[in-house]
């Protein structure tokens, strides 16, 4: 197309951009200024507010929940009782399906047996596939399925934006972005997830400390191996406590993030907050009953999904290499004994980083492959549940300690490989991707190694 | 330069901050159903859709919802390219009755970009509860453009709101939109661009407003220079699908521009 008798455009530009550069002051503000007066003009002169209006209730109730003195009691008291309900409701279908499932494991036995199958065969796809398959679905579904109506209750009512408000002073101190908070909670449900909602987020630069920080906040993989270990070593029989040591290790998720984001934003990630506006959207009446079926259906299916496509091949994996042998030692021995040392040093042991190891296609496995590694080659334990745990794991010699430890490591360590997948496909760069995997893992190990340091010199394991 | 769009005779951006209720304006319009976020950036995707009125027809696209045109997340942009250069012969700005202030940013940023503006004033009912009344017809007259007042989560209004569309998009009313001045300095720069842009600027976008060009260049605007050069080529305007995965590069020790 030709550009006949004008000058050009990119003249035209060239003459703006000298012209520009004559100008005082800052052509931006100017505008964005002048803007917002007009705007002001225009709503005097066309909006009327009777004065003698008392608010409304939910300006009333948004001045309680986002308040100085009662928003983060309140946000806390919720969470709290969210974990209570949680952990209360989660026990008893937990051990249901536990029996359940596990009496199908006997019959699948029988069949196989009968079957003539070979010894082989049977390991992989009963002891292997087949029990990491139930151990998912009976300790991992239940608290997922629990937990996440009950946030998608609060998210209906319009909650979230409101913690986001009260966050965001928090995030801005940490030189991140306010909708951070936001990007955060999704975090709660998926990190791929949350990675993905960090999108919301316009600046680059914060846009990356939302991804890099988002592992701090367990998933669903990961939020059922909190709550085992609450369950396990700080319930003691008491929901109440082992809700309280839930909330705090979400709290202390929450604070990590703000401390590496603050770390981020004064080092490679450096800048200035940027200015945004955020909304408080109008209460809605939450549609409770549809709500909380989509969320136990979304739930229940992505934990299924998950048990199907990723736990069942690593446990039949986790099964092949406890039953192969090399040189008189099986292939999961000599794995969890070359990482002994290494799992010692922060308070935990060779099987645990095994689990760790396998569970990076997915966290729902870390604790099933644990026990599948601790029961060893295809003895038969029925691991039907927390109190099977519980035995389990003290046999091996755990201390309230090695929960605590395993529980941080849980908390902080490298995101899943969807998650580390998804970081990639957001920022097309190996570079961030690598910091997504190593800063968590570095996180992880310092905060372990601290902790278990710390409990070894107070004697509470000796 | 209209889009191939099916065989809609108009398209209609709809444009608005988050939470205005904008999906629900757009699922009155075209009677699509989709899933409505509840924080800004949960709608991110374009949604399209079509209606017909009066035996013409529409098509009307959802823009992501945006607070300002300004700034340069890949949202705005989105936006932005589009009620420029995606052959929008109407721009509908949904507002919140509630807080119109804020909304009204967008609203005579759009004004300034284009005369085919039609303001949805949205959420009345919300914001009688409040006790806050907006005189739409005032509004009208101080912005020029036609304002229509709606409760579109129960269809009020709706229908008026698509007489405004049709009468600015066949041209049958011209609006007359309220220019923000900005100084005496500024303004004989914009004067003196904008005279050499009014030939350019036509062929690039029609209803694009060559003041409006010539503002963002004294402003210094690189990534919508690019788009009205390649307008200007007779390239395709920019495909505005914010789904695209913008490549964020973090300079060393500062903030990318």
């Amino acid at each position: 197309m030709s550009r006949l008798d004008t000058e050009s455009f990119g003249d035209i530009v060239e003459a703006a951009r000298k012209a520009r550069s004559a100008l005082q002051g800052d052509v931006r503000d100017l505008v964005v200024t002048r803007i917002y007066e007009v705007a002001e003009g225009i709503c005097r002169r066309t909006v009327r507010r009777p004065t003698q209006a008392p608010p409304a209730w939910d300006t009333r109730l948004d001045d309680i929940v986002t308040s100085r003195l009662l928003g983060y009691p309140l946000m806390l008291a919720l969470l709290g009782v969210v974990f209570w309900i949680t952990l209360v409701a989660a026990n008893v279908p937990s051990k249901w399906l536990g029996a359940a499932l596990f009496s199908c494991q006997d019959r699948l036995l029988i069949l196989f047996t009968r079957a003539g199958a070979p010894a082989w065969l049977t390991g992989i796809t009963v002891m292997g596939a087949y029990r990491a398959l139930a151990w998912v679905v009976s300790v991992m579904l239940p608290p997922v399925v629990i937990f996440f109506p009950c946030f998608a209750l609060l998210e209906d009512l319009g909650y979230l934006p409101r913690v986001a408000f009260n966050l965001d002073a928090f995030f801005r101190g940490a030189g991140a972005h306010g909708k951070q908070a936001l990007t955060m909670c999704m975090g709660f449900g998926c990190n791929a997830a949350g990675v993905v909602s960090c999108r919301i987020i316009e600046s680059p630069r914060e846009r990356i400390i939302a991804v890099l920080t988002n592992n701090f906040v367990p998933c669903n993989g990961r939020f059922p191996t909190l709550v085992a270990m609450s369950s396990v070593f700080f319930g003691a029989g008491l929901q109440g406590a082992a809700a309280l040591s839930l909330l705090a290790t979400v709290l202390l998720g929450v604070a990590v993030t703000l401390a590496v984001s603050w770390v981020l934003s004064r080092t490679t990630l450096r800048g200035v907050p940027s200015f945004f506006v955020l909304e408080l959207p109008p209460y809605r009446k939450p549609q409770v009953v549809r709500v909380i079926i989509r969320a136990l259906l979304d739930r229940a299916l992505f934990v299924l999904v998950r048990a199907a496509s990723v736990a069942a091949p690593v446990g039949a994996l986790t099964w092949v290499l406890a039953n192969s042998t090399l040189r008189g030692a099986s292939l999961l021995t000599r794995l969890a004994a070359a990482l002994e040392p290494f799992g010692r040093v922060i308070g935990l042991d060779g099987h645990v980083m095994t689990a760790f190891l396998l569970g990076l296609p997915a966290n729902e496995i870390v604790i099933p492959v644990l026990a599948m590694a601790y029961t060893g080659a295809g003895a038969m334990v029925d691991p039907g549940g927390l109190d099977a745990l519980r035995q389990l794991v003290t046999a091996h010699g755990w201390t309230p300690l090695t929960g605590v430890c395993l529980t941080l490591f849980s908390l902080l360590h490298y995101p899943c490989a969807t998650t580390l997948w998804t970081i990639w496909h957001e920022t097309r760069s190996a570079k961030w991707t690598a910091l997504g995997a190593l800063l968590p893992l570095t996180v992880a190990c310092a905060a372990c190694f601290l902790a278990s340091s710390l409990g070894k010199l107070l004697g509470i394991a000796g | 330069m209209s889009h191939a769009s099916g065989r809609a005779r108009y398209t209609v951006a709809l444009a608005g901050n988050p939470n205005t209720g904008k999906t629900t304006v757009f699922n009155a319009l075209t009677g699509l159903r989709q899933h409505t976020g509840n924080w800004p950036g949960k709608t991110v995707a374009v949604a399209e859709g079509v209606y017909v009125h009066e035996g013409v027809s529409y098509r009307v696209v959802d823009l992501p919802g945006t607070y300002s045109l300004l700034s340069t997340s890949p949202e705005e942009e989105a936006a932005r390219d589009f009620i420029c250069f995606g052959g929008a012969d109407v721009t509908v700005v949904v507002t919140d009755a509630t807080c119109l202030e804020r909304n009204l940013n967008l609203v005579l940023q759009i004004t300034e970009m284009t005369p085919k503006v039609v303001v949805c004033l949205n959420l009345v009912d919300e914001a009688e509860r409040k006790h806050v009344f907006v005189d739409a017809k005032e509004l009208s007259a101080e912005l020029g453009v036609p304002v229509a007042p709606t409760v579109a989560r129960t269809g009020q209004g709706i229908p008026e709101l698509m007489d405004n569309v049709a009468a600015v998009a066949s041209g049958h009313v011209v609006t007359r939109p309220l220019q923000v001045t900005y100084g005496r300095e500024v303004e004989a720069l914009v004067a003196c661009i904008e005279s050499s842009l009014r030939e350019v600027v036509p062929k690039a976008a029609p209803w694009l407003s060559p003041r409006w060009v010539a503002l963002r260049l004294i402003d210094g605007d690189p990534g919508l220079i690019r788009a009205i050069d390649a307008a200007l080529d007779g390239q395709v305007p920019p495909d505005v699908n914010p789904r695209r995965v913008t490549r964020s590069v973090v300079a060393k020790g500062g903030i990318p521009a």
